[in-house]
């Protein structure tokens, strides 16, 4: 169900959402300011005596000395003082106490009163339903129907740790083919036992379970899964090369892929670079070093380096953006946000504009961009763009209020006072001139409008 | 700013004694392996352990060093070993260290402590690895940790991923034995309402359990029982949280009721670890507000402060000693609550800020409300294309494909990408269909610290027209004519800033009222059913029957809890919370990522 226009506009401004913006810096954040100082000032009385208090040590000073995770630490702290350890010749038998038993069950209250501390222990018991299948019993299931009678019996108490251990069981004295076939039909036990492949990392048997199931999705995945335990670069490579041809769905495909060829080339760059740093030629190295290598970083990151470093790199080579662009069908919005944002990091603000500024065939130039305005003004402004540079684009806001908005937001004076002009709004104009400073330029640029008869005053 | 209560609202009943319990237990475990000895942690038991014991306690009972369970050579010189871990695969498999020690012929005493339990396949384990006899096994049944008078918790993130996506029931009879065990102490229980299938399968195994085990006759602390599936309602944990409580979570982390705050919260170069609780007074009174009253509070309570301290001027020297003596602690205590809290707001805020939250916020309540999805795209659009990390959701038309967020997000996630679209949380477009949206969620994901940058996913709902149905069949999203006043909530929604009542939240509120889900076939349909009402043949007692347990299955945000928390208030309940774990948007997608071996 849609609402109108005018609803939406209602919704956003009606004054229950007014109430409180995380945006607005003045009002609540003063005031907790405020409240910072007050405390503050009372602190000499504090710190004076702060440290007769022993009451307070215990559920303030972070981990109270006596704490658990206190002692584990100083232990491991300790570990290189230790001497040589100990022989101990005497041999020790411990008993194999319980076979399998199941959860323990306490008593209720009624125990509670008594302080003796074995009345407290837990109660080892094997209710009927789970006779069945303590590890003694289960040899004795040998048939394929009891086996099978007993995986359902198991999944019918909804006890996983007893589906599990059926299954284990069954794993060990059923084939695999046998057991996978069965499993087909029992969705639940299927998936405890993926889970418990999974968990014991019996990976070859997991993939052939998934073969066997003709789930070769799941099987291309849990393969593709294995390049993460790969931690040579061109091992991971030449792995994910091998990928590219596994029976994904065609949408995965598309990603393995680009995966495989981001990483071949986050390796050349990456050789490329290094090179180029330590050689202290390049001199964008030298200014902006680089914090980490690019290898395996996601492409937007990769999009964003080749930005920083490799801007005015032609077409032709694998770090030009507009190769990267172009390989890996970067839309459009996603390649001007990433390249804004690294050429504002630079201050490269001509290439910002260069960015935006498109040509008609008339010659002309204008302004152009896949987002709003106020979200470059946004992006510009975190990276402390000058005034300059930001009233260009917020000046390009083509919504009024927003425009204003943001101009007296970041300080953009003059595109405030020529939006006022335009509205014809003596009123905030004159209101306005109090907030400029004194004797500048902007406030000589009120005066003239305001004293200029040819301007048809509203108000 | 604190809501009066309403005069009848019943007492909530001391879970101490559940820490007390869980203790005894463990210290019986640990003699029953006499005389001295090791004891290696799993790391994620630690918080746990330390809300219970410490080391004073571990100590009396003859455990020598502490160490934490690691894939790394073993060190220690102690001829007895114990290990306290989870039943998990992995960490049984590391506990190699005998192997080792029998090829150097060296003989110790080996013990592994599961908690809550034991599972086959980690003792299958053993066995394979041929230490099957040499290692003994127990289980402590450690299912109840309280966090706080109202938050009871399993500390088992892992049942989220396991139970919905793996489709693994071993947490199962976990869950009923942890209502069992809650149920012995302080049941029994008169009513049960559910919806789920793992809800009615934990339900099913309590039963079992119940039946099995005798049952004294009682007066019932806790009456009524609402167990809910996460996958019931996937919207609200996605959602980006503006209640104190929630929004320290999204932003800090709570671990185990505990959270660090770092050097710019404490303006300090430390970072101090503090308690989240209501023992905290200042927080107490926070954390259930909406982020907007946060600040109007602290600033009053600063400036009471401050008087509090003037006073001590011009006092004599009798009146000054009994102002330090009577006063000054708890003033002290205060100051360093509210300098803290205030810290934490103003950290917060800053951040929010920077990330174009506002937005986001914007964003999320268009999507739920399902208008300005033109605007919505965009908006995420340019986040995905611009890598950002944070929490967010998403709603994609069919101009979108899901080349897209892999192509910022890096391509490990493809394998992240199978797992949301195997629980429903991605659905690819079709081409051609016309502007069915669906909702999405990205999320912060694997922070790779040396590039700075977040790997993240997305995922989205898919039950999507379903839950504009539901929407509008329950009246989650309030009229947007009318104002909505943050200070004085008038319904769940607030935690949401007016925007949105939570769906689970919701339907809690709806079947108490009804008593049943008589009223709500068509909403139950829409969620698949698998909804339940018992009642046991008891005489119910009022004031039990008001206080309500809950039982989340697959985790719960704080938000949620606060929203109860208002619910409890306004008809007079009191909900006790009981999670499998405390979720949050970043959590819930983290579950879902498989970009590791």
């Amino acid at each position: 169900m849609m609402k109108s226009k005018a609803d939406e506009e209602d919704y956003w401004n009606s004054s229950k959402f007014k109430a409180f913006t995380f945006d607005d810096e003045d009002d609540e954040f003063t005031k907790l300011k405020e409240s910072r100082q007050a405390v503050n000032s009372i602190c000499g009385l504090v710190e004076e005596e702060e440290d007769e208090d022993e009451v307070e040590k215990v559920s303030w000073s972070g981990e109270p000395v006596g704490s658990i995770s206190w002692s584990v630490r100083e232990t491991a702290s300790s570990l290189r003082e230790q001497s040589f350890p100990k022989i101990d010749t005497t041999p020790s038998l411990p008993k194999n106490s319980s076979g399998y038993s199941l959860s323990s069950l306490f008593k209720g209250k009624e125990v509670l009163s008594d302080s003796s501390v074995r009345l407290y222990a837990p109660e080892l018991r094997k209710p009927k339903s789970e006779y069945k299948v303590t590890a003694v019993s289960l040899e004795k299931f040998r048939s394929l129907q009891e086996k099978l009678l007993l995986l359902d019996e198991a999944v019918g108490v909804h006890d996983g740790n007893v589906i599990t251990a059926v299954l284990i069981y069954l794993k060990k004295s059923l084939s695999k083919e046998v057991l996978f076939r069965e499993l087909e039909s029992r969705q639940t036990a299927l998936r405890h036992f993926i889970h418990y492949l999974t968990e014991s990392k019996e990976q070859r048997l997991l993939l052939e379970l998934y073969r066997a199931l003709g789930r070769t999705e799941d099987e291309a995945l849990l393969q593709y899964k294995e390049h993460l335990r790969i931690t040579d670069e061109n091992k991971r490579r030449d792995f994910l090369k091998s990928c590219v041809s596994l029976p994904f769905s065609p949408e995965d495909a598309g990603h393995v892929q680009d995966h495989y060829t981001l990483l071949e080339r986050q390796i050349i760059i990456e050789a490329t670079d290094r090179q180029a740093e330590t050689g202290g030629k390049v001199e964008i190295f030298q200014k902006f070093p680089r914090r980490a290598s690019i290898l395996n970083m996601p492409l937007i990151t990769t999009l964003y380096y080749c930005c920083f470093y490799h801007y005015a790199e032609t077409e032709g080579t694998y770090s030009s953006p507009a190769n990267i662009r172009q390989t890996f069908r970067i839309a459009e919005k996603q390649y001007f946000v990433t390249a804004l944002a690294a050429r504002a990091k630079l201050k490269a603000w001509h290439d910002v504009d260069a960015l935006f500024t498109s040509r008609n065939w008339l010659g002309f130039t204008r302004k152009k961009s896949p987002l709003s305005f106020s979200r470059v003004a946004d992006i510009l402004s975190k990276n402390n763009a000058p005034v300059q540079v930001l009233q260009e684009y917020v000046g390009l806001v083509d919504d009024v209020e927003l425009r204003v908005a943001l101009a007296q937001k970041y300080k953009c004076h003059f595109i405030v006072i020529s939006t006022y002009r335009d509205l014809k709004d003596r009123q905030l104009l004159l209101g306005y001139r109090g907030k400029v400073e004194r004797g500048s330029e902007e406030e000589r640029k009120i005066d003239e409008l305001l004293s200029n008869p040819q301007i048809r005053w509203k108000n | 700013m604190a809501h009066s209560a309403r005069r009848d609202s019943p007492e909530l009943p001391d879970f101490s004694v559940l820490k007390r319990l869980a203790r005894d237990q463990l210290i019986y475990l640990l003699e029953q392996l006499p005389g001295k000895k090791d004891l290696f942690i799993e790391a994620d038991l630690m918080s746990p352990l330390d809300r219970i014991a410490n080391v004073s306690t571990l100590k009396q009972h003859e455990v020598d060093k502490l160490y934490k369970v690691e894939y790394k050579p073993v060190v220690s010189t102690s001829d007895q070993l114990c290990f306290l871990i989870r039943p998990r695969i992995q960490t049984v498999k590391w506990v190699y260290v005998v192997n080792a020690d029998k090829a150097a012929g060296k003989f110790k005493r080996y013990k592994i402590i599961f908690t809550p339990q034991k599972f086959y396949a980690c003792e299958t384990v053993l066995e394979e690895q041929g230490i099957f006899g040499d290692v003994s096994t127990d289980e402590w049944a450690f299912y109840l940790l309280p966090l706080d008078e109202d938050i009871i918790n399993l500390e088992l993130p892992e049942f989220f991923r396991d139970n919905f996506l793996e489709g693994d029931q071993r947490w199962v009879r976990t869950g009923g034995s942890a209502l069992h065990l809650f149920h012995s102490i302080y049941g029994p229980f008169s009513k049960v309402y559910g919806i789920g299938r793992c809800s009615k399968m934990v339900y099913e195994s309590w039963r079992e359990q119940v039946k099995e085990g005798e049952q004294k006759a009682r007066q019932a602390e806790v009456g009524t029982v609402f167990l809910i599936d996460r996958d019931v309602d996937f919207v609200t944990p996605l959602c980006s949280q503006v209640v104190y409580e929630g929004l320290v979570d999204d932003i800090f982390r709570i671990k185990c009721g505990c959270v660090e705050f770092g050097p710019d919260v404490t303006s300090s170069d430390k970072s101090i670890k503090v308690m989240l609780n209501s023992q905290d007074k200042v927080f107490n009174e926070i954390r259930n507000e909406h982020f907007s009253n946060v600040f109007g509070f602290l600033s009053q309570k600063a400036r009471n402060l401050q008087t509090a301290y003037d006073k001590r001027r011009g006092m004599d020297i009798k009146q000054m000693k009994t102002f330090v003596s009577e006063e000054l602690k708890g003033l002290k205590q205060e100051h360093r609550l509210l300098s803290l809290h205030i810290g934490a707001s103003e950290s917060m805020m800053k951040k929010k800020t920077k990330q174009d939250f506002q937005e986001l916020l914007k964003t999320e309540h268009s999507l739920l409300e399902g208008f300005e999805i033109r605007e919505c795209i965009s908006f995420i659009e340019e986040h995905i294309n611009r890598q950002v990390s944070y929490l967010k959701r998403n709603q994609f038309s069919n101009n979108l494909n899901s080349a897209w967020p892999c192509q910022s997000y890096g391509v490990d996630h493809l394998l992240t990408f199978a797992n949301l679209k195997q629980l429903g949380l991605l659905v690819e477009q079709q081409p051609g269909e016309t502007l069915t949206v669906m909702e999405s969620k990205m999320g912060k994901l694997v922070n790779d610290k040396t590039a700075g940058k977040l790997t993240d996913a997305f995922s989205s709902l898919a039950k999507k027209s379903n839950f504009r149905a539901l929407s509008r069949r329950l009246s989650l999203v309030p009229k947007s004519d009318e104002e909505y006043d943050l200070r004085v909530p008038r319904d769940m929604a607030y935690i949401f800033s007016g925007a949105y009542i939570p769906l689970s939240c919701k339907l809690i509120e709806q079947v108490l009222e009804r008593d049943g889900w008589t009223g709500l076939e068509e909403v139950t349909r829409l969620l698949n059913g698998h909804e339940f009402a018992v009642t046991a043949d008891l005489r119910p007692q009022s004031d039990a029957q008001r206080i309500i347990l809950v039982m989340f299955l697959g985790g719960c945000t704080f938000s949620e809890i606060s929203a109860l928390r208002f619910l409890g208030r306004e008809r007079g309940y009191k909900f006790i919370v009981l999670t499998t774990a405390i979720t949050n948007s970043a959590r819930l997608i983290e579950a879902m990522l498989d970009n590791h071996v």
